[in-house]
């Protein structure tokens, strides 16, 4: 044992029980971390230093940390106080909001910590909880509890020493896998004297490999390889199986889940990437506003006499100071002196923005579904303005497009078509509808034995109902007294099964008079027509799986017929069957698949075959050898199965219906209409998948499809490589050259106007384009293909396996032009396309959570994907993109007077505001009615956007934050800021403003240009508002209100902390000044000018706004719906008053001076 | 029935809670319906049109117009006259005063600048210096003083403020009032003489009060110790600013304008806010109905020249002037007004015609919505 216990660095050993392997050697207990998960970020203790250090990380606190620095170093013109209150403010308030979700976090893992499970310890059983499981425990979980780690089944309830297991929040993949106990180890637990050698925790999921050494009375210990049909992971859940005993080798943060853990990678919208594109751009105009003025300082201070008056000498330290080092700290002091117009307040309000703003899609009861009782979830509040934003949706079909509701409702058996009808009075629900009804016994032998393939080629199970357990077993049992009774009880009975449509096969069965009553040890029971009772050994279920594309179940009859019942899709179960049966049937699966009705036919032919005495028992052996295969076990398997599933006869097909969602036509339509390419990504068949997008009109009759499917490629005759180049150049062509050129950019063509195309591809295809065998092809018929996509309005993609969904997802992503993407998925195999696209969005169908959980947001119905996309997406990307905008607008506006200002005052860094309105401005006064605007602001309201979905397309490809709006805005900001300040400054050319001779000082100046700021950029705001609420009407006319008040309040007392008493009576002086009111009138009024005039040069274009005139807007569309010539007039209106100001005040003054004399 | 059958699965979502992501689950509570949840709160939604913005604009232009003719009356008929004195050329008779200045000399140099009033001036007339190319507002001037000393503050008084540095102190001493702004403050005396026109030259009195504001004189600027004290005993242990001739104790006889409550300290205290500026000196006040209070004639200003401007380019002036409603003279805001008003009007005109026209070709005239 010494070997084994000199422990190498990759493997570990572990004590099964932590009973020592040899009583003759000290037991050591390794140290292995326990089983704790953590998810949380911080804990009370190091919350503080390590989220400062990590918000001090984001480049915009860094910079702010760093003018803070500088004003507290450097003897800048504003004390450190005025960035030093509103950067602790965006702390905090981040710290709160970070501190809030780690809390949510850490109470997350708490619940999974602390989950009381059960271990075996000295042959008792004590409940603990989870967090306390130490590698070597033995632990007992029962059916559909979540393993609280890795473990190594040793022990099961079932008599084949297996266990079903679940692993769809783990791998996504919700079907039931096998796992087996390690053989030969004793039934007797208490007594298993082994330990478990294995590698150490690694993240792969599918590998594991390790040996257990089993010690039995001094014999030489038994050796057992474990594999990955051992392993037991954390996270998976315990199906179909009362409970398994395991012991613990990986714990906590070792277990493969938590290695494979990551956290979600941080999804950045395109708004965010504007905002530090303007960023970048205002940090130029900073940083050359501070060069420019520190250039023209020292040229200013060349001049004899300027440097240093005699009534303002330099103090000792100034003059001492290097010339450079001065250069520099001159340069530093104009930063800090510009740096408001970085706006800091912007990304709290942003965040605040879409924090309360996400709580609309959460409170919307549009999207509540009574059907579950559930409304909209949202899992990330970054992302609200990109749903106004997305070009293409990916959509799963089935339980998206689809209900995944399956209900059987027709089967065609030797191809005589039965339908389902609801008065189950008439025949049992049976009746003919086509063939000839002559052969009618011989029919019913066949009937009975499709109906019973229905009842017994399954894995379904049966859920008793707690309550009622035993008393339904006794009603059951004299069910042939009391006929009339039962069929509410059948009812009752809920089936379980990894997929709905077995469920609906039983359910068709029972409705034909055969139910299937469960299975019970071995043995299938089932109940006929006739209320026999049938029993069934079930001796091998051939699982399902997707490659095969079927599952066969092989049972002995009481006569001792052995029986193979298989069942799959047509498409692979076609070539196993004899050819001559085939025919009439596939004829029904086929009508099936494509009328429009949209009947779903699920894949179902279910067929049954004798297999022989010794056929079985060859098969039986294979199975068997293939089920205890150490190595290669799954190949093994799939080979015997392939082999055993050959030369059977068909029976006959079933059509399952899967209903369209409600409303799904409707809303594929309005997303259409709103520019948005819908793909259909699916696992489904092409036809049932045609069909679907037919029912749900994203193939209109006048689409031409263009197909690129294994069947096409087969067409030619020729190498299935020439053709698909054939093809694809053929589609090329015809999609792509012969299209007329769409314009690009904000201006889209209506689609309806041109042919419309619609794709079709497999899987088998894609791949083939995807991978082509050399690699200039692949790269070349990628192209060729992203492009033909992009002409088509829809594209429809079959058979896809998740992975290859994630391809298309990330290839369309990363195409020409980035195109924001939208995935919408419901179960775990959408997840991967989820996690990919820009905006993932799960429903909260059948499927579990996984989608759900991995989702940014969830809704209950496709439907909800309309209001969703066309309401709030568009109101969000409006409200948040003019809150960008505008924000960026009043710090120029706001920054630009005291640029200018530098200009009057030597160039000194002479602040025009006090340090109070500096500090307040962006914090106080001008906030809370963006942040209502950017909460409230409905510019066209949502009726009206739900039903114009075209509306969607005027903010398509962000466009109201491109560069042109924001040159607009810039300019606007650039346009009041010179007037506030020139028209202030040829105002003060006399500074006795008051009726008594006194005179205005600078502290005056500065009040009246911040006082016309402070109107105007709230008065723009107001004049931009479109929905006016109480809330509106209260934030704006309350922060002006608020402005005067603080005026009053802050130059009404001698503050004692205050060094200087700059503004002590100013506001309230300015406002006893005539000139003051009539200038600041004037300024505002000047200001606006160009705003209302828009409004008058405002004319919608386009036949399809005209009937929208009256709800649309002037601000936000004036980009996109203004004629150049307009365009023109525009600019040379706003500059006009401008220019004639200035004009009319510095040359007509003498003229009129001189009019006036001579009178 | 189908939906009880997929229970077991939605308990997996709930059981297997594992790491970040899931946010709070609302489960089976259905939103409230509320206006302000739902987005519906009543709202106001003005439309702003070509229908409501061109009468606005006649509006602004019909008010404005008006408003600025008169603002341009009222500004053409205030009275004002620019005196400037700074003895630049040579002709100038302050010239040998800018030419020999020196900060050392003990005698005063005067000088005697004679004016013509061509209109009488009728009511107050406020009488301005006014600087040039003087930075007041340049930021290590305008930080440079201690309004805790200006208030009265004892602590302040021994010692000044950092911020009045090199001003704060001499010789060890604290200087009161400390500061660059104070140091520079304006010294020299303007005197008005009217030469009648039979010969004899009358003093004009001028008046010395009344020129701050009164929150500064009464709240803001206070003496040590109130201003009723003994002020040289108040100061004591202060020393004067190093370009004043006397200890601001000294500023005037008058015991209410004198130390840091002396009005023309005050007036210079509050800094200009551009580098050409003007503040108020005297105030002429109108003595009757009857006699204008500057009648049309001859008059002389006489200088005591003590302010140095020529190093730094700069000039003075002083200026003569009567008040209106809205301040001194500026015909800035008539002609703004005149002309943003007339814009307005224009453009509404022009826009009327083009709507119109436009209305018509497409068919649509939609000025009156």
């Amino acid at each position: 044992m010494a070997t084994t216990n000199s422990l190498r660095v990759d493997s570990r050993t572990i004590y099964v029980g932590h009973r020592s392997s040899s009583t003759n050697e000290a037991f050591i207990p390794p140290k292995f971390c326990d089983n704790r998960i953590v998810s949380s970020k911080y804990t009370v203790w190091n919350f503080l230093p390590k989220n400062l250090f990590e918000q001090f990380r984001r480049i915009a606190n860094f910079y702010f940390l760093i003018i803070f620095l500088v004003q507290v170093i450097v003897d800048t013109p504003t004390s450190p106080v005025t960035s030093g209150l509103p950067l602790f403010f965006v702390i905090t308030v981040t710290a709160i909001k970070q501190g809030y979700e780690d809390w949510l976090r850490h109470k997350a893992d708490n619940e999974v910590n602390k989950y009381p499970v059960t271990v075996l310890e000295q042959g008792r059983r004590i409940r603990k909880e989870s967090e306390k499981i130490k590698v070597g425990d033995v632990v007992e979980v029962e059916e559909d509890v979540t393993f609280p780690c890795d473990l190594i089944l040793l022990q099961s309830s079932r008599d084949d020493d297996t266990c079903f297991v679940t692993t769809a929040s783990l791998d996504g993949e919700s079907n039931h896998k096998t796992h087996y106990t390690v053989p030969d180890t004793e039934k007797d637990l208490e007594t298993l004297n082994a330990t478990i050698e294995c590698e150490q925790p690694q993240p792969d999921l599918y590998k594991f490999v390790g040996r257990m050494h089993i010690y039995k009375n001094d014999q030489e210990p038994a050796v057992r390889s474990l594999g990955p049909e051992n392993l037991l992971l954390k996270g998976a859940t315990l199906k179909n199986t009362q409970r398994i005993c395991g012991v613990a080798i990986y714990t906590g943060m070792e277990t493969k889940m938590a290695l494979n853990y990551q956290g979600k990678s941080q999804k950045r919208s395109a708004v965010e990437k504007s905002i530090n594109a303007f960023l970048l751009v205002y940090l130029c105009i900073l940083v050359s506003k501070a060069l420019v003025c520190t250039t023209l300082k020292y040229v200013w201070q060349g001049k004899p006499g300027q440097d240093e008056p005699w009534y303002n000498e330099k103090t000792q330290r100034e003059k001492d100071t290097n010339l450079y080092l001065k250069m520099f700290t001159d340069f530093l002091s104009f930063m800090v002196l510009f740096n408001f117009i970085i706006p800091v307040s912007m990304y709290v309000t942003v965040e605040m923005q879409k924090f309360l703003g996400s709580f609309f899609i959460t409170w919307d009861k549009d999207f509540f579904d009574p059907e579950i009782k559930e409304g909209a979830l949202v899992n990330t509040s970054d992302l609200n303005e990109e749903l106004g934003q997305v070009e293409y949706v990916f959509t799963d079909k089935t339980g998206t497009l689809t209900q995944n509701n399956m209900e059987f409702i027709e089967c065609c058996i030797d191809g005589f078509q039965y339908k389902y009808r609801d008065a189950s009075s008439d025949l049992d629900g049976f009746c003919v509808t086509d063939g000839p009804l002559n052969k009618v016994q011989e029919k019913a032998g066949r009937e009975e034995l499709f109906l019973r393939a229905l009842c017994l080629c399954h894995t379904v199970q049966v859920k008793e109902s707690s309550e009622q357990g035993q008393g339904q077993r006794d009603q059951v049992d004299g069910f042939g007294l009391d006929g009339e009774v039962l069929p509410p009880l059948r009812e009752q009975r809920g089936f379980i099964a990894s997929s709905p449509d077995e469920v609906a096969l039983v359910k068709g069965a029972m409705r034909f008079g055969f139910t299937f009553l469960g299975l019970e040890s071995k043995n299938m029971k089932i109940l006929t027509r006739n209320n026999d009772i049938e029993m069934y050994e079930l001796l091998h279920v051939l699982n399902f799986d997707p490659v095969r594309r079927r599952m066969s179940v092989i049972v002995r009859s009481k006569s001792g017929d052995t029986l193979l019942f298989c069942k799959g899709a047509d498409s692979s179960i076609f070539p196993r069957v004899r050819q001559e049966e085939v025919e009439r049937i596939r004829m029904h699966v086929e009508r099936n698949a494509t009328t429009d009705d949209y009947l779903l036919v699920v894949t179902l032919g279910a067929m049954c075959f004798a297999v022989q005495e010794e056929d079985y028992a060859q098969a039986d052996a294979g199975l068997m050898e293939a089920r205890l295969a150490l190595q290669d076990r799954e190949q093994k398997l799939m080979a015997v199965y392939n082999q055993v599933e050959t030369g059977m006869s068909l029976i006959g097909a079933t059509a399952v219906e899967d209903r369209l969602q409600e409303e799904a036509a409707e809303t594929m339509e309005a997303l259409q209409g709103a520019g948005i390419k819908v793909w259909v990504l699916t696992g489904d068949k092409m036809e049932t998948a045609k069909s679907t997008c037919y029912a749900c009109r994203l193939f209109q009759r006048n689409t031409e499809l263009l197909e690129l499917t294994v069947r096409t490629l087969e067409d030619g005759g020729r190498r299935r490589e020439e053709r698909l180049h054939e093809l694809l150049l053929e589609y090329h062509k015809k999609a792509v050259q012969d299209a007329p050129p769409v314009k690009s950019g904000v201006t889209r063509t209506w689609s309806s106007a041109n042919q419309d195309y619609g794709f079709i591809i497999d899987g088998a295809t894609l791949s083939m384009v995807l991978n082509s065998s050399s690699e200039s092809n692949s790269s070349r018929y990628k192209n060729l293909f992203l492009q033909i996509c992009q002409n088509c309005t829809s594209v429809l993609c079959c058979r896809m396996a998740p992975l290859q969904k994630a391809q298309i997802v990330k290839m369309v992503k990363n195409s020409k032009g980035s195109p924001i993407t939208l995935s919408i998925g419901d179960g775990a195999n959408d997840v991967s396309m989820i996690l990919e696209a820009h905006v993932g969005i799960g429903i909260k169908g059948k499927e579990g959570r996984q989608a759900v959980r991995n989702s940014d947001y969830a809704i209950p119905k496709l439907k909800h994907l309309k209001k969703l996309l066309l309401a709030h997406g568009h109101l969000y990307y409006v409200r948040i993109a003019h809150l960008v905008q505008y924000f960026f607008y009043k710090n120029l506006c706001f920054i630009l007077p005291q640029f200018l200002y530098q200009f009057f005052c030597g160039y000194s860094q002479q602040p025009l505001y006090d340090a109070a309105y500096l500090t307040m401005y962006n914090i106080c006064f001008t906030s809370m009615p963006i942040l209502a605007y950017s909460l409230l602001e409905q510019h066209i309201c949502i009726e009206v956007l739900l039903d114009n979905a075209a509306l969607y397309r005027d903010i398509a490809k962000n466009g109201m934050l491109r560069w042109r709006p924001f040159l607009y805005w810039t300019l606007l900001g650039v346009f009041h800021g010179l007037l506030f300040f020139f028209g202030v400054r040829f105002l003060f050319s006399n500074p006795a403003l008051q009726d008594n001779g006194q005179v205005f000082g600078n502290w005056s100046y500065g009040t009246i240009v911040f006082t016309v700021l402070v109107f105007t950029v709230t008065l723009k705001l107001a004049l931009d508002t479109r929905h006016w609420t109480w809330i509106n009407h209260f934030v704006i006319w309350g922060s002006l209100l608020f402005y005067v008040f603080f005026s009053f309040f802050w130059g009404g007392i001698i503050w004692p902390f205050l060094k200087q008493q700059r503004l002590y009576f100013v506001f309230a002086n300015m406002l006893s000044s005539v000139s003051a009111w009539l200038v600041i009138i004037l300024l505002i009024l000047l200001s606006l000018l160009p705003e209302i005039l828009l409004v008058v040069f405002h004319k919608p274009r386009g036949p399809r706004q005209v009937e929208l005139r009256h709800i649309h807007t002037f601000p936000l569309y004036f980009t996109h719906s203004f004629s150049p010539r307009f365009i023109y007039l525009f600019h040379f209106l706003t500059v006009l008053p401008l220019f004639s100001l200035w004009f009319w005040s510095s040359l007509m003054e003498p003229i009129f001076n001189i009019f006036i004399r001579g009178i | 029935m189908m939906a009880t059958s997929y229970n077991a699965k939605d308990e997996d979502g709930r059981v297997t809670v594992c790491g970040p992501g899931g946010g709070p689950l609302l489960r089976g509570k259905k939103p409230e319906n509320t206006a302000l949840k739902q987005q519906r709160l009543a709202a106001w939604q003005p439309v702003l049109t070509a229908g409501t913005a061109l009468p606005a604009l006649f509006a602004v232009g019909l008010l404005f117009i008006p408003v600025g003719v008169g603002l341009f009356v009222t500004s053409n008929n205030i009275r004002e006259l620019e005196i400037d004195y700074t003895g630049a050329d040579a002709s100038s008779p302050c010239f040998s005063c800018s030419q020999s200045f020196s900060w050392n000399s003990t005698r005063p140099c005067t000088c005697t600048v004679p004016f013509y009033l061509e209109q009488p001036y009728e009511s107050n007339v406020y009488v301005y210096y006014g600087l040039s190319n003087f930075y007041q507002n340049h930021r290590r001037y305008v930080k440079s003083r201690d309004d805790g000393q200006l208030n009265g503050n004892e602590k302040s008084l021994t010692e000044p403020s950092k911020e009045c540095e090199p001003y704060a102190y001499r010789d060890n001493e604290p200087i009161a009032p400390c500061g660059a702004i104070a140091n520079s403050m304006f010294n020299d005396t303007l005197e008005l003489f009217y030469n009648d026109p039979n010969g004899t030259k009358i003093q004009i009195p001028l008046n010395a009060t009344g020129i701050a504001w009164w929150t500064d004189k009464h709240v803001k600027f206070g003496n040590p110790g109130g201003n009723d004290q003994n002020l040289s005993a108040a100061f004591q242990g202060t020393t004067r600013p190093v370009n004043w001739r006397r200890p601001v104790y000294e500023l005037d006889s008058d015991r209410g304008n004198n130390g840091f409550v002396n009005e023309d300290f005050i007036v210079w205290m509050r800094t200009a806010a551009l580098p050409t500026f003007r503040k108020l000196y005297r105030i002429i006040g109108k003595k009757d109905n009857v006699v204008p209070t500057l009648p049309r004639g001859n008059y002389t200003l006489e200088v005591v020249y003590n302010y140095p401007v020529r190093s730094f380019e700069g000039r003075k002036r002083v200026i003569l002037s009567t008040i209106s409603w809205m301040g001194g003279k500026n015909p800035f805001l008539g002609v703004a007004y005149i002309a943003v008003g007339a814009v307005c009007f224009f453009l509404g005109v022009v826009l009327l015609a083009m709507h119109h026209k436009c209305g018509n070709r497409n068919g649509d005239g939609d000025i009156s919505n």
